[in-house]
């Protein structure tokens, strides 16, 4: 923000935009960066700048850091280690002092609001609270999707017209007097002339719309990215915010005339030095920042360690030689970290392997007697393609609970007598035996299990809305030929080959769209799984494979399947068709996956409260079922909750380490891509939706009331595109803090195995990508596989790092239930046997 | 059979008491507790009621004791069951019994647990004493337990800025119910001579010949019991509050605000049923109260775009309808009606969450229905009341305009009372006239005039003492002296023993001494305050805000001092046909009472002053 004179309307829309929250309605909820507006600088600048600016806390708190050290958390070595790096040798003993004794004041209030503030201050009016109810509920009730039962009368040219539209037409007005409402039908009515009303002074204009919008960046944020993404609404609605400012304005000046009558004047006549401020000014970094910033490196290194130490502790093992029992590929997600562990545990000739969720399918999904499609690919790509469920009718079962009879006046006088002692018994039920219903989200109705899929394209002619149904031959082997070289699952094919989806199953969760898979568009990964099977059992496809040198012999078969993250479920789709042999081998691991799957569900367990762990693995898989459909449950899983790490590489660099399910793992054998070529695409996708996750996580942990959502608990769910707090509160973006209250915040460190000398060139290919790494989002480590070291990226460039971590405890595999069941908290990285 | 009634209230009450000294962080002792209480009065509930349906249901009633006696005077607690206390108990223990159950597991590692369940339990007991009352003075000790816990679990969020306003704006209307429900007890007082119980009511012959030479005192006390359950069920121009009210974690405003809280006004109808039921004006003012509120709140919660909003809309429109079958005299059917109200907007607030599930799933496997268009009058129509509706009938601006607004400007007029100023006048005027009483030496023509024109000083000291915005310890000062001078002005009105008095001022005494330390306390500790904004210092001084918030409640005449039973007490010293005197002391005492907890909410709640940990945006 500069002070000079001119206000360019244009500019000041698009900061705003970019500072902005830019969360999509609930049904799009997508992880990102919550600070994503500073990602140009260093993340220890940025988060400073954007605490100095907006009163955000960006990182724990002296006291969090120093309890965290107390617990041995922070690790003595590498704080010392950090302070020297940082400071230089003489300053050990000094920094360390006020490190760990001296008390700093750690005050913010930011510089947003300090313009505002003089209505309150000088006026003594109140305007954000008048204005804001007013406000957001004329908002909430254009942009309604289904609750109200009488519906805005919209008009489909934009936001202000319809306004203008029912204004004219109506005896009432929103308004309470009529300069504000002259204002409105003014068709020459511009930002620039209600804020000289306002404001007065042009210097101060750019200043006043900040702290305008920063007082709901909830609503405002949504509306930006309406404004971006119209799709984002299934019943559309055109709305700018350039139009929400407009209106806010009106009704301050609305508001200001009613209550003060003339005895108001523009803010820039009353305004003092301390209340003009230059919000978005770089700031000097202080002595305060510094500390913080030390505490969070030593924090981060402290496990970072860890995990670096035990990556070099591997063994060189030689590849198997040998085919393995069945080979199964899962989504790169951190949830599945722990199920391939425990399937590879249960039969040790297998082999998994990890990617992308959406099994590089890019398409749009239209499950049958579904009236939109669904995207089920990373958000950034656009896709050409549809695939459309067919065959088997959908039946979605109603409930009286959530239809709009029982709030009108004499059904509801029926229902309320009838059906109301009915709800009583459905509440008990649902306390005592919980089941899944109407109000579940479930992942596995996405896609029916017996229906079919369109994913071969029967002609080029065969378009619908621009998109192309199915795919043809070539396509597919593109797709096919893209996951298995990347993964490096070229050789040595089992008789059959899992390709498992994930989505998550909750009930009375807002945020459902989150728990499903991030790279499938925050939905279930089945279509996708189900698609690339077929597609991987093509014949014209293997042909055209085997010319691209990936020869899979006749005898081996895709079959697409789905993980229920959250009941800890499996589900295979087209299991009909395998061949007779491949169907009983296909029986024999049935076992394996079940045992797994109890497994990984105590080994979850060991973060519920309400689960005691130290039961067997059945009783708490059932357990851990019945908190999927509890209406009581508002934490049915933990999500993303505790990722920090993400590594690309052969299985051989994490394969004999117990990561607690906080990494992200991706498949990927460099000797296969000496150029890097994969491993382009590989980090193009994994540091934004990685580094994305991981960030939204550490924001709203840090900042869980102004960066988070809060507490879940007392959310109202705002015309199915938000939450608030109770009936007048501004929209909540962020997580509530049920999701992160678990996480520890740790940036995401990602740890490639290749030459640092390629995995430089590869990363500064991509400008978008390379920011991630250069401005330190995401901590780059790469280990060597030439000389087994591991090197640290900083500063452009890799630089040996050696551990000062010498030693980790070694755990047999059997033995992990011990662990598992000693406590709630992480645990440190095992090695195990 | 009848020594069972009171366990009714045991139960909730030990329940309540243990779980104040259960510690913080044993969260499964404070839900086993919780729900263990309100299941074990369910059990006995279920089985007593049966066993009462069983043994002929006649209507039970015991005087359970005396609190105070004195000629012509006497408090006591009566306990009362019949058909209407009876499903109420059993609706209410079953939903506290499943809410707390399902709060146990929902609430799990939030702040504040013990808090929740203290105050459910609370509020539980509150609400047992409403439904058992054999009198009004029962009732009423039941109505302030409700009244405050209703403020508390608003308040839960009590760091950010809009529970913490709603909660006050909630009791602020409240206190109006409060006060209503007073008046009923002074002018009922005067129309029996004594205390009436609920089943002298019943009687029909005692009723009539009561009403039959004094209607008009009748219709005053109905109107006072309408406008009190009126409130309550925010009903008709009382709705703006309860949508207000769904601050709180979910659970609690299901059982509160879509259920059992809700449905105390119409509770309050069919207790008093056979006192109004011949006064067939009232009976068509009742329905015409109901009937206005399901029109106005069915216009009101169509437009409402927010789930839970919705859902409290769409109760207040049934419990307007279950109004009028109270009226019509259709108990048993008010009575279904209101269980069936009951259950059914707690599972609809309990699964206001899934609505983003189950809408978006409808709606993407259904084709959007065309908007309809409307054309000439009917679009003017149409719109005009959806523009109506999205601004609630401006019942919430309206409520502050012609409520608040008028008493808040006389206070302003009296700003030159400051401290010393205060004093100078105060002071002395006050030791005249304790000196008149004493003396008695006035001629009784000018003393009839005494009594009004002090409780005037009362009530303008009140009023001042609520417009203050910047000296907190000014408006503390100021409602404890405006206790004073009700006092004085009702020791002209009668001659009577100067223990009722002492019974008064002890508590006002008490707790404003140990307000006031606590306020001198804070400012030494955080330097100086005012009231223009909130402070949050709950966050530091937890003890500290609590133990104030017993002296507010001490100054506002709550049960937790003599000064609530003295309240009373002072009202039966004023006669039935005082109504200015009646209006300027009940007035004095709204006011009083607000500006308290007013100081309490301001300076010990809202979003903390000090920023070093996160403090949410004041609109969130």
């Amino acid at each position: 923000m500069s002070l000079s004179n001119d206000f360019l309307e244009h500019d000041v829309l698009e900061k705003l935009k970019h500072y902005l929250p830019a969360q999509a309605p609930l049904k799009d909820f997508v992880h990102h960066n919550t600070l994503h507006a500073f990602q140009h600088h260093n993340f220890e600048k940025a988060i400073r700048d954007a605490s100095k600016m907006f009163g955000f806390k960006t990182s724990l708190s002296l006291t969090e850091y120093r309890e965290l050290y107390e617990k041995g958390l922070i690790n003595n070595d590498v704080l010392e280690n950090v302070i020297t790096r940082r400071q230089g040798h003489g300053q050990l003993i000094n920094w360390k002092h006020k490190l760990l004794e001296e008390g700093f004041d750690e005050s913010n209030d930011g510089k947003i609001g300090k313009l505002r503030s003089l209505w309150k201050d000088y006026f003594h009016l109140d305007l954000n609270t008048i204005v804001h109810t007013n406000l957001f509920r004329i908002l909430n009730s254009y942009l309604d999707q289904g609750i109200a039962i009488t519906k805005f009368p919209v008009n489909q040219e934009s936001f202000l017209s319809s306004l203008i539209e029912i204004e004219r037409t109506s005896f009432i007005s929103f308004f309470k007097t009529k300069e504000a409402k002259r204002l409105l039908f003014d068709p020459k009515v511009s930002i620039e002339q209600l804020l000289k009303r306002l404001v007065g002074q042009e210097a101060l204009y750019e200043q006043y719309l900040f702290d305008q919008q920063f007082a709901h960046p909830g609503w405002s944020g949504l509306i930006a990215v309406i404004e971006g993404q119209p799709m984002s609404l299934l019943d559309g609605r055109k709305i700018t915010l350039k139009e929400l400012i407009l209106l806010e304005c009106l009704l301050e000046i609305d508001n200001l005339n009613h209550t003060l009558g003339n005895s108001w004047k523009p803010l820039c006549e009353v305004a003092g030095k301390d209340n003009i401020l230059d919000i978005l000014e770089e700031n000097e970094s202080n002595e305060l920042d510094e500390l913080l910033n030390t505490w969070q490196e030593a924090y981060e290194w402290s496990y970072y360690d860890q995990v670096l130490a035990g990556v070099m502790f591997g063994e060189q093992l030689e590849p198997k030689k040998e085919t393995p029992s069945f080979e199964a590929f899962f989504c790169i997600d951190d949830r599945e970290c722990s199920i391939r562990r425990y399937i590879e545990h249960y039969d040790p000739d297998c082999e998994t392997y990890g990617t992308p969720g959406h099994f590089a399918i890019d398409m749009y999904y239209q499950p049958k007697n579904g009236k939109y499609y669904s995207k089920v690919c990373p958000v950034p790509v656009q896709p050409k393609h549809l695939i459309q469920e067919i065959y088997v009718d959908r039946s979605n079962e109603s409930d009286v609970h959530f239809t709009k009879s029982s709030h009108s006046l004499f059904s509801g006088w029926l229902i309320s007598q009838t059906l109301g002692f009915w709800s009583a018994i459905r509440l008990m039920f649902n306390i005592f035996r919980p089941s899944i219903s109407p109000a579940t989200s479930y992942s596995f109705s996405h896609m029916d299990s017996f229906s079919a899929l369109t994913v071969e394209n029967r002609s080029e002619h065969h378009h619908k809305d621009g998109l192309q149904i199915g795919y043809t031959p070539l396509e597919m082997a593109d797709r096919v030929e893209i996951v298995l070289k990347s993964t490096g699952a070229i050789e040595r094919f089992a008789n059959i080959i899992y390709i498992i989806g994930h989505g998550a199953s909750s009930t009375n969760n807002t945020h459902y769209a989150g728990y499903d898979c991030g790279a499938c568009s925050g939905r279930p990964g089945s279509a996708n799984a189900r698609a690339f099977s077929y597609m991987a059992n093509h014949r014209e496809v293997r042909s055209l494979l085997r010319m691209r040198g990936v020869d899979i012999p006749d005898t081996t078969e895709f079959l697409g399947g789905l993980h229920d993250t959250t009941r800890d479920e499996f589900r295979f789709f087209d299991e009909e068709l395998l061949s007779p042999k491949n169907k009983e081998l296909h029986q024999a691991n049935l076992p394996v996956f079940e045992k797994a799957l109890e497994a990984n569900a105590k080994e979850r367990s060991r973060r519920f409260m309400s689960i005691n762990t130290k039961q067997s693995s059945k009783v708490i898989h059932k357990k851990v079922k019945e908190r999927s459909v509890s209406l009581f449950e508002p934490r049915p899983e933990l999500n993303h909750a505790t990722n920090t790490l993400c590594i690309i590489g052969r299985k051989q660099i994490n394969d004999h380490l117990f990561l607690d399910r906080r990494s992200f793992l991706n498949s990927y054998n460099y000797e296969l891509d000496p150029k890097g070529t994969f491993l382009l695409s590989i980090i193009n996708a994994a540091a934004p939706v990685c580094g994305g996750i991981n960030l939204e996580y550490y924001f709203s942990r840090v900042d869980n009331e102004k960066l988070g959502a809060g507490s879940k608990l007392p959310h109202n769910v705002m015309g199915l595109i938000g939450v608030a707090n109770g009936f007048e509160g501004d929209l909540r973006p962020g997580l509530p803090i049920q999701m992160v209250e678990v996480h520890d915040p740790l940036r995401l460190m990602m740890v490639i195995e290749h030459d640092p000398k390629v995995v430089l060139k590869t990363i500064q290919i991509n400008a978008g990508t390379y920011e991630w790494f250069i401005k330190e989002w995401v901590i780059l480590c790469v280990i060597n596989p030439l000389d087994g070291k591991v090197y640290r990226f900083q500063n452009g460039e890799f630089t040996l790092y050696a551990p000062l971590t010498k030693k980790l405890q070694s755990v047999v595999i059997e033995d992990l239930n011990e662990a598992i069941e000693s406590t709630h908290e992480n645990l440190p990285v095992y090695l195990l046997k | 059979m009848i020594t069972i009634l009171p366990l009714f209230l045991i139960i909730p009450f030990l329940g309540f008491i243990l779980s104040v000294f259960i510690p913080k962080k044993n969260e499964i002792a404070h839900s086993g507790l919780a729900f263990g209480t309100a299941g074990l009065q369910n059990l006995i509930a279920i089985l007593f009621t049966g066993y009462w349906i069983y043994a002929g249901h006649e209507t039970l009633n015991i005087k359970e004791f005396v609190i105070y006696s004195t000629t012509g005077y006497e408090y006591f607690v009566d306990l009362y069951f019949d058909r209407v206390t009876a499903v109420f108990l059993v609706v209410g223990s079953t939903l506290t019994f499943l809410i707390t159950l399902y709060s146990r597991y929902y609430l799990h590692r939030e702040e504040g647990y013990k808090r929740f369940f203290n105050t459910i339990l609370f509020f539980y007991l509150g609400y047992n004493i409403i439904i058992l009352s054999g009198n009004f003075e029962t009732l009423f000790i039941g109505w302030e337990v409700l009244g405050l816990s209703s403020f508390l679990l608003i308040a839960f969020y009590r760091d950010r800025y809009l529970p913490v306003r709603n909660a006050f704006k909630v009791f602020s209307i409240y206190r109006i119910s409060d006060i209503a429900l007073i008046l009923a007890m002074w002018m009922s007082h005067h129309l029996w001579h004594h205390n009436v119980t609920f089943l002298e009511l019943n009687n029909y012959e005692v009723v009539d010949a009561g009403l039959n030479n004094h209607f008009s005192m009748g219709l005053f006390i109905s109107l006072m019991i309408l406008i009190s359950a009126s409130v309550k069920s925010a009903q008709f121009p009382f709705s703006s509050w309860l949508p207000r009210a769904m601050e709180g974690p979910t659970p609690s405003s299901a059982i509160f605000y879509s259920s059992l809280s809700v449905h105390i006004g119409v509770f309050m109808l069919l207790r008093t049923f056979p006192f109004w039921e011949h006064m067939e004006v009232f009976r068509w003012v009742v329905g015409t109260a109901g009937f206005i509120t399901s029109v106005i709140a069915t216009f009101i919660g169509n437009v409402q775009s927010t789930v839970k909003s919705q859902i409290a809309y769409s109760s207040i429109a049934q419990i307007g309808l279950i109004f009028i079958e109270v009226a019509l005299g259709f108990e048993v059917l008010a009575l279904i009606h209101f269980a069936g109200n009951a259950f059914l907007r707690t599972y609809q607030l309990l699964v206001s969450p899934s609505t983003v599930t189950y809408l978006i799933r409808e709606q993407f496997y259904t084709a959007l229905p065309k908007a309809e268009r409307r054309m000439g009058f009917f679009q003017r129509l149409f719109n005009s009341i959806y523009v109506l509706s999205v601004k609630e009938w401006n019942l919430d601006t309206y409520q502050f305009r012609i409520l608040w607004s008028p008493f808040k400007k006389i206070g302003s007029v009296f700003r030159f009372l400051t401290g010393k100023v205060a004093v100078f006048i105060l002071v002395p005027t006050y030791l005249i006239g304790g000196y008149l009483v004493f003396g008695e030496q006035l001629p009784e023509d000018i003393l009839h005039l005494f009594p009004n024109a002090i409780a005037l000083v009362a009530l303008v000291l009140s009023l001042r003492s609520f417009v203050e915005k910047k000296r907190p310890i000014l408006s503390f000062l100021l409602v404890g002296f405006s206790h004073f001078w009700i006092a004085l002005s009702v020791s002209f009105n009668e001659h009577f023993s100067y223990s009722h008095i002492l019974i008064y001022l002890s508590g006002v005494i008490i707790s404003g001494f140990i307000g006031l330390w606590i306020l001198l306390m804070l400012r030494k500790k955080e330097g100086t305050f005012d009231l223009n904004g909130f402070y949050g210092h709950v966050f530091e001084h937890k003890w500290m805000a609590f133990l104030f918030l017993m002296t507010c409640l001490g100054m506002a005449g709550f049960p937790v001092t003599p000064t609530f039973l003295g309240e009373d007490l002072i009202y039966s010293h004023i006669h039935e046909y005082q109504i200015w005197l009646t209006l300027l002391v009940s007035v004095t005492l709204i006011f009083s009472g607000l500006s308290v907890i007013r100081i309490y909410t301001r300076l010990f709640l809202g979003p903390h002053v000090k920023t070093y940990h996160h403090v949410a945006h004041r609109s969130s």
